[in-house]
């Protein structure tokens, strides 16, 4: 079996030695022309005048289009008619695209670009939540409402309340590679190079625009130089305004965003305010829990309401709410269009009832442990009747049935206590807390905090139909196997995992297993590459396809040898049967002469799930992955300053595929994590301008910003699910372990105080801010 | 010089016409097809365009993005392609970043094997600082640190030695120090052939290390017009050291700046650390820093709290003035028309110098505040105070006010606290996307208890504190 083994990454040889492809290193044909957008310098406003004889007069430019250009205006949105490929009359965002040129280089599109005269009668801006729920300015009739039983009854009665509220703060993905499309043009159709995680979603929109079928347009994606979610529906526009270009002046052509442009044009993490109003019992139990979330979504739809639906669906993390009430306004604002991003909204839901959790310690003057002991959904008796095991001696219905989210999803799987019980022995959790304090009593400038926190995080689409998967796998005549699937490779390592499942299938080494550019045509109507749910769907159709072949083979063997299918093993790159052993290329050869077909698609379509979202009511999941993180930090109450000095971490991947390519997501996604918290601010002006757009002004983790000491460890138990190999997702879970570094924040923070004033941090916990809450402790 | 010649990936390379601001890495991928060398953010701040680069002074790390061609002459340039060996060997940064799983997405890993290379040629082990200017938004970069340890103790490849050998043989004995020009560009021989030139050429642009320059090309896309590419002074590239003073040429980078304070002026040198990033350093100038006049840049309130003296050159004429009377007003520095910097000195002691750096990153950022504080005391009185800022006003400023709020009083907190008041009237700082104006005022007030208590000896300094 190679499933299970760590290896490395399958392009690690061709990252390290600069061999490995990204778009703009394909050679495409010398008359390749590059396209450039000029951008919106108005937040909000109408187009008197657009004067772009400059940009036409400019060196190399072959074409400019603007609206007029258009009879009817391409669209790029992945959820609705709502982003114009280039504006209309009305700019609704200080970035957005007014124009595209067409020139002979890269560098004489961007010059051109910056000589557009666009005059713009401004109209008021909707720039934060106050302003746009003041104007009522929001996607959806009003705010979507989701409630399992009376919270506002059982807050009322209950002995306390704690209420408060967090500002949290949005992220820009900052992938490495930044966004980048090429067309070819065809003899009839066109062919479309995307670095995108939803080559499906680029074939849809470009054949929208070119009015051709979706047969007539090929998207190809080899690798991305990173994606967090960027790349979900950002990579939209880019690809419509080549294959425009390509199809409108017959060349190939190619566009690439500057970084600057990058930022100012393309959506990212959705910020929001939570506002939470707890009724308490006075151990620490929640009674009733009441959230408001206010979104941040931008100028247009994207996949607002789905990330928005995520946040809410991730309010209860790991603790059970028996009365609860979440209000989600999804607000229209005249930003960026807040899209996709790790996690998809459960971050934000996540970091709200962390925030509470933290908030009733702090209030009843006890760990935050203990209350989260208290409020833990209860792990569920897995030997009870229905459940296919033996039923235990202590089972009893009453203490034992699972409990259920405010969405009223059962929670069978609940391990959450167990990897607290485990993490908190492993990071010496009780003592260094107690040797922390003493730390504080002596440190008069500095203060040292600590925090831990868990996650459970839903996997699954939450739009039921995404939930599918397809493969496409070839042996050949020679016993080489030839494989792809609808996933594609953003650097999480999918490719290698489901080479290790399909080498598992075959019995063979996952070096024979030759995975190729996701291909729209080799794999159709394929779902992003989102949700965590890449190995999880992708390798799934694989082991599919490939338990079809090996069938054959099997079949085929077994009527040489006059023997029982069945007994036919596939192991060590051989087939046994009955005490005889092939070589599997051997077995190969023979079955292509006599003529059994050695090629096959897969597929794989989640099973369990159902989701009523307007109702909020249903299992939008197939499981939850768990995890959990204990981060101790130490601050300067001078300046703010502050660091990361140790974390420890705990994360459920089932039955690892891989162990060492989830440990790197894990690692990864914790930083990341920490980096929304921390450094990275998005900071707009009174006018809507980011001005924080590029990695000058705009802060990710450096290499010194990594924990210094930094444990991690896989659960390593198996899914109870069926999933393949019993693994589960890996990528967005982890990310939301970034909250301990935020609440480790906080605790220091609190140790400048009397305990009397919660510090009521917001993220980003900038030296700024995490000042500003430290003169507030001192002060009051 | 009517060619740029160099070594690339131990080939030499010559390079006639063109734009002499056309970047390396524009040549590297466009023209080269070495397309393992990334653009990541075209402004010198992600390091995925990291090259090694090897002149008479050894292997540096430097950013491809913001390197014009002609600043390469005499030199030798290896890509992620070359560090790799002539048959394909792995170079071990290379074998341990595969073992240790170090790259996910893989786009910003040839820039980290390029600043791992040259950390390993020079046997650098202090990881963190070296690759400070590589950024990676998928590993959390703990298996980049695990790779870069284990490849420490590995010999370095036969072929990492050869380019100061093939440099000498093939292009240094040519080219380097001629005068001709190519159209538009000068590249003097020393210091009297820039005064020379640059006293008829006032408006010309002079490009030392181009990391500010390199922008105004790649982001805002300027045409400079005239330009002089300084990297054959070497006169100007000097640090000599007399007694009680050091005089440090303008062409001296940061990276060399920061060796030669390390033993003098640890906390600048620490400060200096900090100053961007390995690969800007190591192109970045001191004489860059002071004449762009940047309110935010890192040298001159260090400079200033030191006391430094400023050399102007005209012609053949010599102009020193001290450092702080060169800022004017925001952009307008005392500078005449074809005067350039020519260099600085300093004293070589001043224990109680402290330069504190805030940021929202401690690596690779700009500063919001840089509070540089330099108090002498006798007998408990304070008989000297010099104390200048950068981020709080449209120049580097000293805190005057401060200053004479403490002089000739105890060194005590008391007489700190007192002064803090006065900081309003030397200061009235902006709000921008770094920092508000309040953070700015209230962080300047508490650097200077944090200097009181850092002289005290009491733990200030969140960077020593480790578990």
């Amino acid at each position: 079996m190679t499933m299970g083994k760590p290896l490395p990454h399958d392009s690690a040889p061709l990252h390290v030695t600069g061999q490995a492809r990204y778009l703009d290193d394909i050679p495409l044909p010398a008359n390749t022309l590059h396209a450039a957008f000029g951008l919106s310098t108005c937040a909000h406003g109408t187009i008197t005048a657009i004067d772009l004889s400059a940009v036409r007069a400019a060196s190399g430019v072959i074409k400019v289009y603007s609206a007029a250009d258009f009879a009817e205006m391409p669209d790029c949105s992945p959820s609705t008619h709502d982003e114009p490929l280039l504006a209309t009359g009305t700019v609704h965002h200080a970035g957005q695209p007014v124009f595209l040129v067409i020139a002979d280089t890269h560098l004489n599109a961007r010059k051109a670009a910056r000589l557009g005269a666009v005059t713009y009668a401004e109209l008021p801006a909707l720039l934060t939540v106050d302003q746009a729920l003041a104007a009522n300015s929001r996607f959806e009739q009003g705010p979507i409402i989701w409630a399992k039983g009376d919270a506002a009854h059982a807050i009322a009665t209950a002995p306390q309340i704690i209420e408060g509220t967090v500002e949290v703060g949005g992220q820009e993905h900052f992938y490495l590679e930044g966004q980048i499309a090429a067309a070819i043009p065809q003899e009839d159709g066109v062919h479309i190079y995307s670095s995108t995680q939803h080559p499906t979603e680029i074939q849809h929109k470009v054949a929208h625009a070119l009015h051709l079928p979706m047969s007539a347009v090929r998207v190809e994606t080899r690798r991305m130089g990173g994606g967090f979610g960027g790349k979900e529906s950002q990579g939209n526009a880019l690809a419509i305004a080549c294959a425009i270009a390509a199809n409108d002046l017959n060349k190939p052509c190619k566009m690439r965003y500057d970084r600057d442009d990058d930022m100012m044009i393309t959506g990212k993490r959705h910020d929001l305010r939570i506002t939470y109003r707890a009724g308490i019992d006075a151990e620490g139990r929640i009674l009733g829990l009441d959230f408001i979330h206010l979104v941040r979504c931008g100028w247009a739809q994207d996949l607002s309401l789905a990330v928005a639906d995520r946040a809410m669906l991730h309010a209860d993390n790991c603790y059970h709410l028996p009365d609860v009430r979440i209000e989600s306004h999804r607000l229209k604002t005249n930003t960026q269009s807040a899209t996709a991003y790790r996690g998809f909204g459960g971050p934000q839901g996540i970091i709200g009832i962390e925030r509470v959790i933290d908030h009733i310690a702090h209030t009843l003057k006890k760990d935050p442990n203990e209350i989260r002991k208290l409020n833990y959904y209860r792990a569920a008796d897995l030997t009870g009747p229905g459940t296919g095991h033996r039923t235990g001696s202590t089972y009893s219905p009453a203490n034992s049935a699972p409990q259920t989210t405010p969405y009223f999803m059962e929670v069978e799987d609940f391990i959450g206590q167990d990897i607290h019980d485990a993490l908190e022995k492993s990071s010496n959790y009780a003592a260094r807390r107690a040797e922390i304090t003493a730390w504080n009593s002596t440190n008069p400038i500095l203060k040292r905090g600590i925090a831990f926190t868990p996650v459970k995080f839903g996997i699954s689409f939450t739009l039921t139909w995404l939930n599918q998967a397809g493969a496409l796998v070839h042996v050949y005549q020679d016993g080489s196997i030839h494989l792809n699937h609808g996933g594609t490779e953003m650097g999480q390592g999918l490719n290698q995992k489901v080479a290790q499942v399909a080498a598992s299938v075959f019995g063979v080494d996952t070096s024979q297993i030759k995975i190729t550019a996701t291909d729209t045509a080799k794999v159709p109507n394929t779902s992003a590459t989102a949700a965590s749910s890449g190995a999880d769907m992708n390798g799934m159709a694989a082991q599919n396809a490939c338990e079809i072949i090996r069938q054959r083979m099997a079949d085929f063997l077994s009527d040489k040898l006059g023997s029982q299918a069945n007994e036919i093993r596939f192991e060590n790159g051989e087939m046994r049967a009955g005490g005889q052993t092939f070589p599997f290329a051997q077995v190969v050869a023979w079955a292509y002469q006599a003529r059994i077909s050695l090629s096959s698609t897969g597929f794989y379509a989640t099973p369990k799930i159902n989701w009523d979202r307007v109702k909020g009511q249903g299992r939008p999941f197939l499981y939850f992955a768990y995890g959990a993180a204990v981060t101790e930090v130490v601050i300067d109450t001078l300046t703010g300053e502050n660091r990361i000095l140790r974390t420890d971490i705990l994360h459920d991947a089932g039955t690892s595929l891989n162990p060492a390519l989830d440990i790197g997501q894990v690692e990864g996604a914790y930083v990341q994590g920490a980096g929304w918290l921390t450094t990275e601010e998005l900071v707009w002006n009174a006018k809507g301008g980011l001005t924080t757009h590029a990695p000058s002004t705009y802060k990710i983790p450096a290499c010194s910003d990594r924990p210094p000491i930094f444990n991690v460890a896989l659960w390593d138990k198996p899914n109870r699910e069926d999933t393949v190999g019993k693994s589960k997702a890996v990528g967005e879970p982890p990310f939301n372990l970034g909250v301990s570094a935020f609440l480790a924040l906080s605790d220091a923070i609190a140790a400048c105080g009397d305990g009397t004033r919660y510090p009521g941090l917001d993220a980003p916990a900038t030296p700024e801010r995490i000042l500003a809450a430290v003169q507030a402790q001192r002060h009051v | 010089m009517t060619e740029t010649a160099f070594l690339l990936n131990g080939t030499p390379v010559r390079i006639a016409g063109g734009s002499p601001t056309r970047t390396l890495l524009e040549y590297l991928r466009e023209d080269k097809s070495l397309c393992g060398t990334k653009e990541g953010c075209n402004e010198g701040d992600c390091g995925a365009c990291t090259v090694m680069v090897t002149d008479a002074n050894g292997p540096k790390a430097l950013n491809a993005c913001i390197l014009f061609l002609p600043q390469l002459h005499g030199k030798a340039v290896r890509t992620v392609e070359g560090i790799s060996g002539p048959n394909g060997e792995l170079h071990p940064v290379q074998s341990e970043m595969i073992a240790h799983h170090g790259s996910q997405c893989g786009f910003c890993t040839p820039g980290f094997i390029a600043s791992m290379a040259t950390a390993h040629t020079q046997g650098r082990t202090d990881h963190d600082t070296t690759l400070a200017g590589n950024l990676c938004r998928c590993t959390g970069y703990a298996p980049i640190i695990r790779a870069a340890i284990a490849a420490s103790t590995t010999p370095i490849p036969d072929w990492m030695h050869t380019d100061k050998v093939i440099l000498s043989a093939e292009i240094s004995s040519e080219g380097s120090g001629e005068a001709d020009s190519l159209p538009g560009a000068f590249h003097p021989r020393n210091s009297d052939d820039l005064a020379d030139w640059y006293v008829k050429n006032p408006t010309a642009t002079l490009i030392a290390g181009a990391t500010d320059v390199g922008l105004w090309v790649t982001k805002q896309l300027r045409d400079l017009g005239q330009v002089a590419f300084l990297n054959a002074v070497t006169d100007l590239q000097q640090i000599e050291h007399s007694p009680g003073q050091l005089h440090i040429g303008a062409a001296v980078t940061i990276a060399q700046l920061r060796e030669a304070l390390l033993p003098l002026h640890p906390s600048f040198a620490e400060m200096l650390r900090r100053y961007a990033s390995e690969q800007i350093r190591n192109a970045a100038t001191i004489g860059g820093n002071i004449a762009n006049g940047s309110p935010i840049g890192d040298g001159p309130p260090a400079l200033i709290a030191l006391g430094a003296t400023l050399h102007l050159r005209k012609g053949d004429e010599i102009r020193t003035i001290p450092l702080e009377s060169f800022f004017i007003e925001y952009r307008k520095q005392d500078r005449h028309p074809g005067e350039f910097v020519a260099g600085i000195t300093i004293p070589s002691t001043a224990p109680n110098l402290r330069c504190y750096k805030l940021t929202k990153r401690f690596d690779q950022d700009i500063s919001a505040v840089l509070g540089c504080f330099n108090i002498t005391t006798e007998s408990g009185q304070i008989t000297a105070a010099r104390i200048a800022f950068g981020g709080m006003a449209g120049i580097p400023k000293r805190a005057t006010h401060v200053e004479n709020a403490i002089l000739n009083k105890p060194f005590t907190f008391e007489t700190l606290q007192a002064a803090l008041p006065r900081f309003t009237q030397d200061f009235q700082p902006l709000t921008d996307m770094r920092a508000s104006a309040t953070y700015r005022l209230t962080t300047a007030q508490n650097l200077l208890i944090r200097y009181f208590h850092d002289l005290a000896g009491t733990k200030t300094n969140v960077l020593e504190v480790a578990l």
